[in-house]
């Protein structure tokens, strides 16, 4: 988001400035650690007055953050911190709002308002941090639970088909997707401040391991082993390459993504990342597939789409000072009159 | 023929079809009446489908109107003129009309197949069979003279048969001589962008006045004066609407920006549609995906400095419960309003009912006090609404504004306030007075137990907040045993406090010591009003009080109690403010109970008090 506020003329301020007094008490070794500190150390570069700065958070274990940052914030119940933010947004655009949330707080209980919010666009900033598993009740599945997972309440493997967030995000009209994780805090610092940037709602899903109820569930995705080969960094305008010794890329052939070597094909043949592209990002989020399996797609991490669209919050406004042009600032007496009256004496 | 009668009062139920614009006529002629100067009182009564199956029972719509030259309470026990547009219309309101009354009948609504969908025998014609020979019967083929009058105007049947109304309204205006004016008026205004609509609407409209002046049947004409009220300046207002307009000027009064977060639902809509028209006055109106999202929304605007404000009914309510438990963590301003309806689940989404007291009152998980105030009718939803405003704002928590379907959808007149005469509002808004090195304390009280509202964009009082339990005045989350024992009660005595700066309760009407108090809540105001004005002129003695303050309670409200040697309690539920009263004040008080998604009659009442004094 973009939001512009002029940049404090006082002493400049650090991630020191943005940390509470308030004791952080995430499990030792858990994701979300990593994850405040990058948004701590972000915070100063974004020029923000820090009494303009919201963050909003539902419940599970990531609705703890606003609790450690040092500025406005709302730690509020399961799965509403979108719809919260939309009234805020709605009444004072000028602030910097931010969510904070979890895969259960906004793909389960909270589903229903994180669509809502997307296709209304505040320009608000989500942060989906997806650890697959419910921490906070200790290990039940989520909805992004792989298919088959054994868990405290799926003793036989869970049934359920998992979403797919940035998919379902993206069905829902986001204006911005984009992946991150906790373990590569300079590829989160970078999309933080992109997702800052956008000016609409940006939702930036970040893999987060939970050490305690679902530990290594992104390992893959992390781990130095195998990172290179699963992971696909996206960078705009560039071919998509991947691999450890960047050998791969992704040539289209027709709708069907396919894993080429870099050596066979002409460089203008491999598939270039364009954010502005709806067509690419909605084969791009598909991406998806179970990387236990053979043939399967790297998993993409960067910006996926961006559009501009009119945030909600500048549309009220806008019909708010046209109703003023067109009737004039409210007369209280006038409505209170109506247009029939009569007077008894 | 034609005789003048005067009438100090008359009721009028208009009944036809749910697409005959019943509900149209008789606002209009409400209207009409109430530019004439009378005192009025109505109570639409409608289906809950859009368009139930034409010409049967459960798709009849009806408005009922009591108007007079002297003050008027109620919608009227039964009618004086019955209008119906067919058969099922007759067969379901009949029983309304007082006897010698008179009907007015569409003889085009009682054809065979009319007759048949309002299930009378075969062969039966109630208006041939001689079976309405008490009544005075009127019947008028409105179908054809509508079509008569339109003949040539190059509209359809269709169109033509639309405005059969307005022949209906015509020929009322003639029998109570009122003006066409203000419904020409509205027609135009209607109309704008079909005026040929409009004028096919007043042709039919005078073609009915004018029937009335040349028929030959014996017609009696009217005269009901305007009724001597209160002097001052009055406009004919509905209860959704005078909420509406008691947000817009609560908030205008109070200088804050009215959020207004909500889901249609019956019967609230109407605020949300009255609300959006008004956005020059800076409102902010959000169709939320839920009646979550409503409240929630409103409750992250009034974070944000501005005024949140959410309306529902019951199912809607149940739905907001949780987030009602945030606000009143969070200690923020928040209206709820609730226009009631029959419940439980779905129930009766049409008609009315209180019996969502006792969910206002404890429907929340934990010790969760939240302030009540309860409309008493149609015009006093602007008084009630503002009232619950300066509460909230200035006591910083959520308050629930009670209403219900019958308020909702009923007119009357309204002796209409200036800006001036309006209660000040003054919001708490928390500046940065912080010595170097202190600590906002953002839950800190003062002596009326009342925190600072400190919103974003405040520098130096950047703060969380949230549903946790807090530690007392640094909000920090807290799980110490002692301090959330300290903090429920905390919650509960501020709200309790609220009692000290509300005017303590009043007797209505009758002797401040007696035999029998009547103690109501809500729209059952008018019924108990005129029922106990009309005993009381009979020489009974008991005496009416009507609760607007239903948490915390008027501080008098136990001793005024005590001065009678009976307490009747009628509501249209089960018994809820009887519970209360009972445990509050260890009286005997007694349920009077209608849960017919019907309001109380005044004659209901009056036996009441009646049976009880013999």
């Amino acid at each position: 988001m973009s939001t512009t506020i002029a940049m404090s003329t006082e002493t400049k301020l650090t991630a020191k400035d943005f940390t509470s007094d308030q004791e952080v008490r995430w499990c030792p070794g858990c994701g979300d650690y990593s994850i405040l500190k990058q948004v701590q150390t972000v915070m100063p570069e974004l020029g923000l007055p820090r009494e303009n700065i919201v963050f909003i958070s539902g419940i599970g274990c990531s609705s703890r953050f606003p609790y450690y940052m040092e500025t406005y914030g709302m730690h509020s119940i399961h799965g509403r911190a979108t719809a919260i933010a939309s009234g805020l947004k709605a009444t004072r655009p000028e602030l910097s709002v931010w969510i904070v949330t979890g895969d259960g707080d906004s793909l389960s209980i909270g589903g229903n308002h994180l669509i809502h919010l997307l296709r209304r666009n505040f320009d608000v900033n989500i942060l989906l941090f997806n650890n697959q598993i419910y921490g906070l009740t200790k290990g039940q599945y989520s909805p992004t639970s792989p298919g088959g997972q054994v868990t405290k309440s799926t003793p036989m493997g869970a049934i359920d088909h998992p979403f797919n967030p940035l998919a379902l995000c993206l069905g829902a009209s986001a204006t911005f997707i984009a992946r991150s994780m906790d373990r590569d805090p300079v590829h989160l610092r970078e999309i933080l401040k992109r997702s800052h940037k956008h000016k609409g709602t940006s939702l930036l899903e970040i893999y987060q391991n939970c050490n305690v109820f679902n530990d290594g569930a992104f390992e893959i995705f992390t781990e130095k082993g195998t990172k290179k080969e699963e992971t696909l960094f996206l960078e705009q305008g560039k071919p998509l390459i991947f691999g450890a010794n960047s050998d791969k890329g992704i040539q289209l052939d027709g709708f069907t993504p396919r894993v080429v070597n870099v050596a066979d094909v002409s460089p203008d043949d491999l598939w270039i990342h364009d954010e502005r592209d709806l067509g690419k990002a909605t084969l791009l989020v598909r991406f998806f597939d179970d990387p236990a399996k053979p043939l399967h797609l790297p998993r993409p991490f960067g910006v996926f789409y961006e559009e501009d669209r009119p945030c909600y919050e500048d549309l009220l406004k806008a019909q708010v000072e046209e109703a003023k042009t067109q009737k004039g600032e409210g007369d209280l007496d006038a409505l209170l009159r109506g247009k029939n009256t009569w007077t008894i004496v | 023929m034609t005789t003048v009668e005067e009438k100090e009062k008359v009721v009028i139920l208009f009944a036809g079809d749910s697409g005959d614009g019943i509900q149209l006529t008789g606002t209009q002629f409400t209207n009409t009446a109430a530019l004439h100067g009378n005192d009025v009182s109505t109570f639409p009564n409608f289906p809950a489908e859009i368009r139930a199956p034409q010409g049967t029972l459960p798709g009849v719509s009806g408005f009922q109107l009591h108007f007079g030259s002297v003050e008027i309470f109620t919608p009227g026990d039964n009618c004086d003129v019955l209008v119906v547009m067919n058969a099922a219309a007759l067969k379901a309101n009949l029983r309304q009309l007082k006897r010698g009354g008179t009907i007015i009948a569409n003889t085009d609504g009682f054809d065979a197949k009319n007759l048949r969908l309002a299930k009378y025998p075969d062969g039966v014609n109630p208006l041939k069979d001689g079976s309405l020979g008490e009544y005075r019967l009127i019947e008028v083929d409105v179908t054809k003279l509508t079509r008569n009058a339109l003949a040539g105007s190059g509209l359809g049947t269709k169109e033509t048969d639309r405005s059969k109304n307005m022949f209906v309204l015509g020929l009322v205006c003639w029998m109570y001589n009122r003006s066409l004016e203000p419904t020409i008026e509205f027609l135009k205004e209607q109309f704008r962008k079909r005026p040929e609509l409009a004028e096919a609407n007043e042709k039919v409209l005078r073609a009915g006045y004018s029937y009335g002046d040349t028929t030959e049947t014996p017609m009696t004409r009217y005269e009901v004066k305007p009724a001597t009220l209160a002097p001052g300046h009055y406009r004919n207002i509905m209860g959704n609407q005078a909420t509406a307009y008691g947000l817009i000027a609560a908030a205008k009064q109070a200088g804050l920006t009215l959020f207004y977060g909500s889901y249609p639902i019956t019967p609230a809509s109407d605020i949300l549609h009255e609300l959006s028209k008004h956005k020059n006055f800076g409102v902010k109106t959000f169709q939320a995906e839920d009646e979550i999202a409503a409240i929630t929304a409103a409750i992250g605007a009034s974070f944000g400095g501005s005024l949140g404000v959410t309306a529902s009914s019951g199912p809607g309510i149940a739905l907001k419960t949780e987030a009602i438990g945030l606000a009143v963590m969070l200690e923020l301003p928040l209206l709820i309003v609730n226009v009631q309806r029959g419940g439980p689940s779905t129930g009766l989404p049409t008609k009315t009912e209180q019996a969502d007291l006792l969910q206002a009152l404890y429907g929340r998980n934990g010790e969760c006090p939240v302030p009540i105030v309860a409309s008493r009718s149609p015009n006093d939803c602007f008084d009630a609404a503002y009232e619950a405003i300066r509460i909230s704002v200035e006591h910083m928590t959520p308050v629930f504004f009670l209403s219900d379907g019958y308020i909702a959808n009923g007119a009357e007149p309204w002796k209409f306030p200036a800006k001036e005469e309006l209660p000040k509002i003054s919001p708490r808004f928390a500046e940065n007075k912080l010595q170097p090195g202190e600590k906002f304390l953002p839950y800190k009280r003062d002596e009326k137990l009342v925190r600072d509202w400190a919103v974003p964009g405040t520098k130096g009082l950047e703060h969380r907040v949230g549903g946790l339990e807090k530690e007392h005045e640094t909000g920090n989350i807290s799980y110490d045993p002692e301090n959330h024992e300290f903090m429920v009660k905390l919650r509960a005595a501020k709200v309790e406090k609220i009692a000290d700066h509300v005017p303590l309760q009043e007797i209505d009407h009758g002797p401040a010591k007696g035999k029998l108090l009547i103690l109501g809540w809500g729209s059952t105001y008018g019924a108990i009003k005129t029922a106990v004005r009309e005993a009381v002129a009979e020489g009974q003695e008991v005496a009416h009080a009507h609760l607007r303050y239903l948490n915390p309670l008027p501080k008098n409200l136990g001793e005024l109690i005590k001065n009678y040697e009976r307490v009747l309690i009628p509501e249209m539920n089960n018994g809820q403010l009887v519970k209360v009263i009972r445990e509050k004040f260890l009286v005997d008080a007694q349920a009077y109970n209608k849960i017919k998604g019907m309001p109380f009659s005044a004659g209901e009442i009056k036996n009441k008090i009646y049976e009880l004094l013999k």
